[in-house]
């Protein structure tokens, strides 16, 4: 007997030849940067001739480098737990609240995304200057929460659209107020979603690059300015050892934050309701 | 207890009390007021009053043709990097909501990696691929096509690839969104009804997942037309577009009332597209694959 | 102060309470008092408002009128975790990220109950529900009729004054909901707590209820003891609503003071007698209903309303015959087995009689229109 044709043969094939070629050019440039880091030449190239940890050596023992970086950290640690805190409160307004002029809110929260950064970065220079606020901890942090914002509050969005909103009128009858029902029923509950939210935006802070460029001043400045100026100098080999570790902490944050998605599953699960025994 | 009724604003129930919601978004409203809607008014306030009421910043930037230039180049540049990316986009994404598993994971990695790897990063990638003595001409001189290395970096070409490039998860994930929410039951169904493989794709996938099309098209042509580092490290003086101006104009020229203008007419642009698009930004599918 | 039996406690009572949303009346003036001790059961389809007043009583809904009073307090206005209620909800509302023994404890934990305390009344609740050696257990680990055993020692675990309970068993198979029922019904005797419990099931509400409480649109059509509502429905809806009824319009003969046997002219020819619901004028139009089971069938020469068998339905424990009675009327009549008399079939002439007392006459305009 013969069966009938798989569906679309050829095409299938090259659906599928396309779609890995796609892959290889998405990830080819961040992975072809990491061998260039480790070869001792002074000049970038590919494959390299031989093995040497020279570069990352030059980064760790400038000290420029290492304040830019620290600098980023303390602004992306600040940044990610202002985003989280604020988000989540607006996130849990939206959805459990009654929130007069919804739409402008909405229009707000997606504000920060649609809205071009270089058109934020120039206008909030402008603000900054007056206000004395370029190169400072505060000014950063207040800008980069600006930045997560969004994410964090449609990440803790889905997490609360994900719950049972009654377990917490089930709080509230069992005696719990508002506060307790939040810290042990509802916290608890989208806890993963909200840790995704702070990772999130510690990532966006610290990988943020227009806005820092223009509040940045000569003391202070973020790891990407400092990169964004070494860049625009001369394309150093220890700019690939910081591309390289930069891509690290990205598949760090990526893989933790499969965790917490897996835990928000794994917590969602029962919650589902109306199952059957 | 009271019998007296409280204001409605105090009374919850099932719900949080207005006053309570209002109470938890106050911080959002006050910090997005005085990080976000000050600055751009004072900017705008800039380019329409300064130093008198005035539409002279605004005529100027319709009205010389080396600003018409910029103008024009973004758009263009911003329309070639949503084709590039649709075009390679949708492939992968419907390879993707056809997969499970493992591959579904590899490939959502390798789709989530670049997105949320730092822009500077990645466009340092594509400044050391495309210099005069990196890999890609490298290949193509070995390869014999070229018979010297050519100028790849500083072209609009370099600028819309290396976009391109940084902007494709934009449109992979919404796309993919749409496509994974499409049962398979459609296209066979389509097939059992006689169609091929290409009419059930066009009659029934295409228009089903026009949607998350239409979202990614709008993340991309969006975060193109204001994209600041890429065009600026990887494109030449003669490939400016309007974020390199604007900064121009704010860093070497100091003429803000210009710069307000300029970022007047991006806002005025991105505001129109995002209201009648409202519906179609999802920012949640971003952070995670499924959603 | 806090015991079950208690007097005035666990009284419930709900005063002229209105809810609107929106041009919507969901609850249209409903007045209501439950008596210490008692389950009431409030009966009817969706959209008649009962979860509306649970809500309401539970402090999830504000009236836009009216009063709520439990144990004497006013609580219309007062938070929901301010009520010492017990609230058993429809979906399984356990918290999953706590152990059965902690989701027991949690109201105790609220009300500031010292560690060793909670877990002694946690397991004492668990073996009242019968679910003793399960306190370990996660929520998912157990099917759905634990869970909702679960959820009513969480509720019932602080000695609540009121125990409210909104469909709890309508997630569940109909054997387990059976054999729930009764169970519940136990338990609240045993602790004597107040119970107000909502539910679209006529059979539910008359197996557990002391009495029910029968709404539609949001009005209150009858409270009473489940024989009264079946046996002296007060409203054309509460007689279709519970059980089945045959409806048969027609005229008053003659003027008839509430209770009293009046006779009645049918559209479509033929005369019945029946008892009059409220004050019925001469030649007001009305509404007979009478229970399949009260209808009598005899050779057509007999007594009563000729007519035609038309289907004879054998299910065992009785036989239900439709008979057409002329003018598009048709009467199902039901004869229980072991009763005697002869099988119907198809097409057989057929007298259709009733006793007075067995039928009742509604006035059509009160409630027009409601089958």
């Amino acid at each position: 007997m013969s069966r009938p044709p798989r569906p679309g043969g050829v095409g299938r094939l090259l659906l599928h030849a396309v779609a890995y070629a796609v892959i290889v050019f998405l990830l080819l440039p961040t992975v072809l940067v990491a061998p260039m880091s480790v070869s001792p030449e002074k000049y970038l190239q590919f494959p390299p001739s031989g093995f040497s940890l020279r570069w990352y050596g030059e980064y760790f023992a400038d000290r420029e480098w290492i304040e830019a970086t620290l600098f980023s950290a303390e602004a992306g640690i600040i940044s990610a737990i202002g985003a989280t805190i604020i988000g989540t409160m607006t996130a849990l307004a939206l959805v459990r609240g009654r929130v007069r002029g919804r739409a402008f809110v909405e229009l707000l929260i997606i504000g920060p995304v649609v809205v071009p950064h270089i058109a934020l970065a120039v206008a909030m220079f402008l603000v900054y200057e007056q206000l004395r606020l370029t190169g400072t901890l505060v000014g950063f942090a207040m800008a980069h929460i600006v930045l997560a914002l969004p994410f964090a509050i449609f990440t803790v969005l889905a997490a609360l659209y994900r719950f049972d909103a009654d377990l917490e009128m089930a709080a509230l009858s069992c005696g719990a107020s508002r506060i307790a029902t939040f810290r042990h029923v509802t916290l608890p509950m989208i806890a993963p979603g909200v840790a995704s939210a702070a990772l999130f935006a510690f990532i966006i802070s610290f990988d943020e690059a227009v806005v820092s460029f223009f509040i940045s001043d000569l003391d202070r400045k973020t790891l990407p300015r400092k990169m964004f100026e070494d860049i625009d100098f001369d394309v150093s080999p220890v700019l690939a050892a910081v591309a390289t570790m930069l891509s690290l902490l990205t598949i760090a944050v990526l893989v933790l934050g499969h965790f917490f998605k897996q835990m928000a599953d794994r917590r969602a699960a029962p919650a589902a309701g109306g199952t059957k025994p | 207890m009271s019998a007296r009724r409280p204001a409605a604003f105090f009374l919850g129930g099932r719900h949080l009390s207005e006053a309570a919601s209002l109470a938890l978004i106050i911080p959002f409203l006050v910090l997005l007021f005085v990080v976000f809607l000050l600055p751009l008014g004072t900017l705008l306030h800039e380019s329409l009053l300064m130093p008198k009421p005035t539409t002279a910043h605004y005529q100027r930037v319709f009205g010389e043709p080396v600003y018409l230039r910029v103008m024009w180049r973004t758009a263009r540049i911003a329309v070639y990097v949503t084709i590039v990316t649709l075009l390679l986009g949708y492939p992968l994404a419907y390879v993707m909501s056809r997969s499970g598993g493992l591959r579904l994971g590899l490939m959502a990695a390798a789709v989530l990696l670049p997105l949320w790897t730092s822009v500077l990063v990645r466009t340092y990638a594509w400044m050391v691929l495309l210099q005069r003595n990196g890999l890609v001409n490298e290949a193509l001189t070995g390869i014999g096509i070229v018979d010297a290395p050519i100028r790849l970096l500083y072209t609009e070409g370099a600028v819309v690839l290396a976009m391109s490039h940084v902007l494709l998860p934009f449109m992979v994930l919404p796309v993919f969104s749409a496509l994974k929410g499409i049962p398979d039951d459609y296209p066979r169904a389509a097939l059992m009804l006689g169609a091929s493989n290409w009419s059930a794709f066009r009659e029934v996938v295409w228009p089903l997942s026009l949607p998350g099309v239409v979202s990614g098209c709008l993340m991309v042509f969006l975060l193109a037309l204001g994209f600041f580092i890429t065009p600026a490290l990887i494109g030449g003086p003669q490939q400016m577009m309007i974020a390199t101006l604007v900064s121009q104009q704010v860093r070497e020229m100091l003429n803000w009332p210009f710069a307000g203008a300029l970022v007047g007419v991006l806002l005025a642009f991105v505001l129109a597209l995002t209201i009648a698009f409202n519906r179609f930004i999802r920012l949640e599918r971003f952070v995670g694959t499924r959603s | 102060m806090r015991q079950g039996q208690a007097g005035a406690e666990g009284r419930v009572a709900v005063h002229d309470l209105v809810k609107r949303f929106g041009p919507v009346a969901a609850v249209d003036g409903v007045s209501l008092e439950v008596s210490p001790g008692e389950f009431v059961a409030l009966l009817g389809p969706s959209g008649s408002g009962k979860t509306t007043i649970l809500m309401a009583i539970a402090g999830f809904e504000y009236p836009t009128s009216g009063r709520i009073e439990i144990g004497g307090d006013d609580v219309t206005w007062a938070p929901a975790n301010t009520r010492n209620l017990g609230m058993v909800f429809q979906r399984y509302t356990l918290f999953p990220h706590m152990s059965v023994a902690e989701n027991i404890a949690f109201p105790l934990k609220m009300r500031g109950v010292a560690r060793a305390e909670r877990e002694r009344r946690a397991l004492a609740a668990l073996e009242t529900v019968r679910l003793g050696g399960y306190g370990e257990r996660r929520p998912n680990q157990l099917s759905g009729g634990q869970q909702q055993r679960i959820a009513l020692a969480r509720a019932i675990v602080y000695q609540p004054r009121v125990l409210l309970m909104d469909e709890p068993l309508s997630a569940l198979d109909k054997n387990l909901r059976e054999e729930m029922q009764l169970e519940i019904k136990h338990l609240q005797q045993q602790l004597g707590i107040t119970v107000v419990f909502v539910t679209h099931d006529q059979t539910e509400a008359m197996t557990m209820a002391d009495r029910v409480a029968v709404l539609d649109h949001g009005r209150l059509q009858q409270v009473g003891a489940p024989r009264d509502l079946y046996e002296t429905p007060a409203t054309p809806f509460v007689a279709g609503f519970i059980g089945e009824t045959n409806f048969l319009p027609g005229r008053t003969v003659a003027a008839a003071g509430d209770g009293m046997p009046v006779a009645v002219e049918l559209d479509g020819g033929g005369r019945a007698e029946a008892t009059a619901v409220g004050a019925l004028a001469a030649n007001a139009a009305v509404r007979v209903a009478v229970r399949p089971e009260r209808l009598a069938l005899a050779e057509p020469a007999g007594p009563g309303l000729a007519g035609t068998v038309i289907e004879a339905i054998y299910a065992g424990v009785a036989t239900t015959c439709i008979a057409d009675l002329g003018g598009e009327r048709r009467v199902r009549a039901r004869i229980a087995a072991g009763t005697g008399g002869r099988a119907w079939s198809a097409g057989e002439r057929v007298g259709v009689s009733w006793q007075a007392a067995d039928a009742r006459a509604f006035a059509t305009t009160a409630f027009g229109g409601q089958a």
